[in-house]
């Protein structure tokens, strides 16, 4: 699908050479083929639009001078644009909690067990603290058994209630024995629930309003299209969530969600998640994304022989 | 069907007192396919295929753009083969029919697993399941209670175990039993991990080994709320599996899993079955028409 990228932008931009400055006829094309790209990579077409006039608005009236070539202000352009707007001020967890609560939330099958997982094996090993995991997930069969699994591999201990039908009390009676085990973080796993399920966002909702979370950690697949911004901003209207945790990065997918949702709610991404060990956690580049979003590879060759 | 009028009814707007389709309509069909997930080439391949036919057939209306807009989008997805997709059941002469079910990290195949041999039981089949996913947390209990739920049985083995000999163990036991029907699971792959990919076709080789022409069906999960990437899965899973048939899943949320329409379009692989929730009964045949009439869904 990208393998054309830099050819189409490298021919959009061989009209830019010999202008004297970028107006709005000679970099028509290539805001055109840059906004496609971003729709290819799944960024929410309205804000690709948007994105891309605001590209487009910086870089008219740039003179195009002989050392940069025009190929290369854009890209400069773009990609600057775009690693700001993912980035923003390094968002760290908040931990001051006595214990911290950190609620896990979205979509089904997005990752949320998974990574709740990793992040009490990261808290535990790296923060040294005292996490304690709890399985608020009612619904998915063997749900609370997966995270059992996932805790004993990480040696965390793990709150289950096989017998209780409510995530809420489940939820409270965790954090009271937090309190009585000394653990100082509590990380509680919910079901996956889709943002129009009026219950299901009320059961959540209710959760959150019994724990007071210091950190609510929206999970999403970096896979997910358009529907992204439907869903992100639904999750934040009912939850306001503290951070986002995108997913399964260690796919192929360009990721145009992370864009989408940074653009839709600004929250910071707070963790990327790139694999199925409880390892496989870190931190968020805003400026990494940005490139992968762009197909940068490609972008970068163009550069280089520009 | 009020939701499906709100795009038309809009369309109506937008067209009323033209007498062509212009710029501002197809702009209107076009923004609906993107933000179904339709993506760039292929909504510019059905916005072609309309300018053309409108210049030809001249346009008169909204009702007929809309059937316009049906049949070239209807055309791109496949044709399941005859008498095979109606209900939920198998061809004559397969037994055990065997389905080894794939897909990337969390689709929804272990609940696509369970609904199937729901609703094959409810259609009077024997089915058997085939936990052959012995990688991920709890994947064999999960499935162990699909089972239960539905009342059928389960060849399992330890987490960990080979997923081949699972596999072998379910096609052997469906056939000492004499079921009509086995589904195997699999763990969730990322397409891009050749390794992983290698191992699904040692899965289908050890099942071949015990019976020659299968699996039957190779049938691809799709998480409905999957962009772009889900192009590439059906590209590699059909490299690796000869994949057979899709299922989109999810669809009960806002994404309307326009992807597919490329996927069949591009590889001939038709969509089969589509999960509109996670209970056992919710999952249906996939329907072309409603598919298409839910794209342009203000949902
Ligand atoms: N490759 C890869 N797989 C992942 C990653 N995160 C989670 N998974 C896998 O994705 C699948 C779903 O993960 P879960 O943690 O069960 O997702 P969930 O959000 O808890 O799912 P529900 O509780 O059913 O809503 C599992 O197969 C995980 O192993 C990741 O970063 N990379
Ligand atoms: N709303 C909705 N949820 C679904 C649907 N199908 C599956 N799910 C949910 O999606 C989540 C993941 O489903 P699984 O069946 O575990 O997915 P999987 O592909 O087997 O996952 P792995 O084995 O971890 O790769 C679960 O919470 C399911 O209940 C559907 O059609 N609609
Ligand atoms: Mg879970
Ligand atoms: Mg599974």
């Amino acid at each position: 699908m990208f393998e054309n990228l830099s050819e189409r932008l490298e021919s959009a931009f061989k009209q830019l050479k010999g202008e004297g400055r970028i107006n709005e006829i000679n970099i028509a094309t290539t805001v055109k083929e840059i906004r496609r790209a971003l729709v290819d990579a799944d960024v929410n077409y309205k804000i690709a639009k948007e994105f891309t006039d605001k590209v487009k608005d910086k870089a008219i009236g740039e003179k195009v001078i002989t050392s940069v070539s025009p190929g290369q202000l854009m890209v400069k352009i773009v990609k600057d644009e775009l690693a700001e707007l993912m980035g923003g001020k390094e968002h760290e967890i908040d931990l001051s909690g006595k214990p911290t609560v950190i609620l896990i939330a979205g979509l089904q099958g997005s990752g949320k067990t998974t990574f709740s997982g990793k992040l009490a094996n990261f808290l535990n090993s790296k923060k040294n603290k005292k996490p304690l995991l709890v399985a608020a997930d009612i619904y998915r069969p063997a749900a609370m058994e997966q995270l059992r699994v996932l805790a004993e591999q990480i040696k965390v201990p793990v709150h289950i209630e096989l017998e209780n039908r409510d995530a809420v009390a489940i939820a409270q009676n965790a954090i009271a024995l937090a309190k009585q085990n000394g653990n100082n973080v509590v990380i509680i796993d919910t079901a996956g629930r889709l943002a129009i399920d009026e219950a299901m966002m009320t059961e959540v909702a209710n959760i959150k309003a019994a724990v007071n979370p210091s950190e609510i950690l929206f999970v999403v697949d970096s896979m997910t299209g358009q529907d992204a911004v439907n869903t992100a901003k639904a999750f934040n209207d009912r939850l306001d969530f503290t951070g986002v945790v995108l997913t399964k990065l260690d796919g192929d997918t360009r990721g145009g969600a992370a864009l989408t949702i940074k653009y839709t709610v600004d929250k910071p991404i707070k963790f990327v998640s790139m694999g199925e060990k409880m390892e496989a956690l870190d931190i968020f580049y805003p400026e990494r994304m940005a490139q992968r979003i762009l197909g940068m590879g490609d972008i970068t060759t163009l550069v280089e022989r520009a | 069907q009020k939701t499906k009028e709100g795009f038309f009814s809009k369309l109506a707007k937008a067209v009323a007192g033209k007498d062509k389709v212009d710029e501002e309509v197809l702009d209107q069909v076009e923004d609906a396919l993107i933000s179904a997930d339709v993506g760039v080439d292929t909504t510019v391949a059905i916005i072609n295929r309309i300018e053309q036919r409108v210049a030809r057939d001249k346009y008169l209306g909204t009702s007929q753009l809309n059937d316009i807009l049906q049949e070239e989008i209807m055309s791109m997805l496949t044709s399941a083969p005859s008498n095979e997709f109606a209900t939920f059941d198998v061809p004559a002469g397969k037994k055990p029919y065997v389905i080894l079910v794939v897909g990337v990290n969390g689709v929804g195949k272990t609940t696509t697993i369970g609904k199937l041999a729901h609703n094959f039981k409810k259609n009077g089949k024997s089915v058997l399941l085939g936990a052959a996913d012995t990688f991920r947390a709890a994947a064999v209990d999960q499935l162990t209670i699909w089972s239960d739920r539905v009342g059928v049985p389960i060849v399992k083995k330890e987490m960990g175990s080979d997923p081949s000999s699972v596999a072998f163990d379910a096609v052997q036991s469906a056939i000492a039993r004499d079921s009509d029907v086995v589904i195997i699971d699999t763990a969730g792959r990322l397409h891009n991990k050749a390794y992983l990919m290698d191992e699904l076709g040692k899965i289908r080789r050890v099942i071949s080994k015990k019976m020659p022409d299968a699996p039957h069906e190779v049938l691809l999960v799709l998480d409905g709320s999957t962009g772009q990437n889900a192009i590439e899965q059906a590209r590699h899973f059909t490299a690796a599996t000869d994949v057979t048939a899709i299922a989109v899943t999810k669809l009960d949320g806002t994404a309307k899993g326009g992807v597919v329409l490329a996927i069949a379009n591009q590889f001939r692989i038709p969509v089969k079955y589509i999960g509109v929730g996670e209970r056992m009964e919710d999952l249906q045949i996939f329907d072309k028409a409603e598919f298409v009439d839910s794209l342009f869904s203000l949902k």
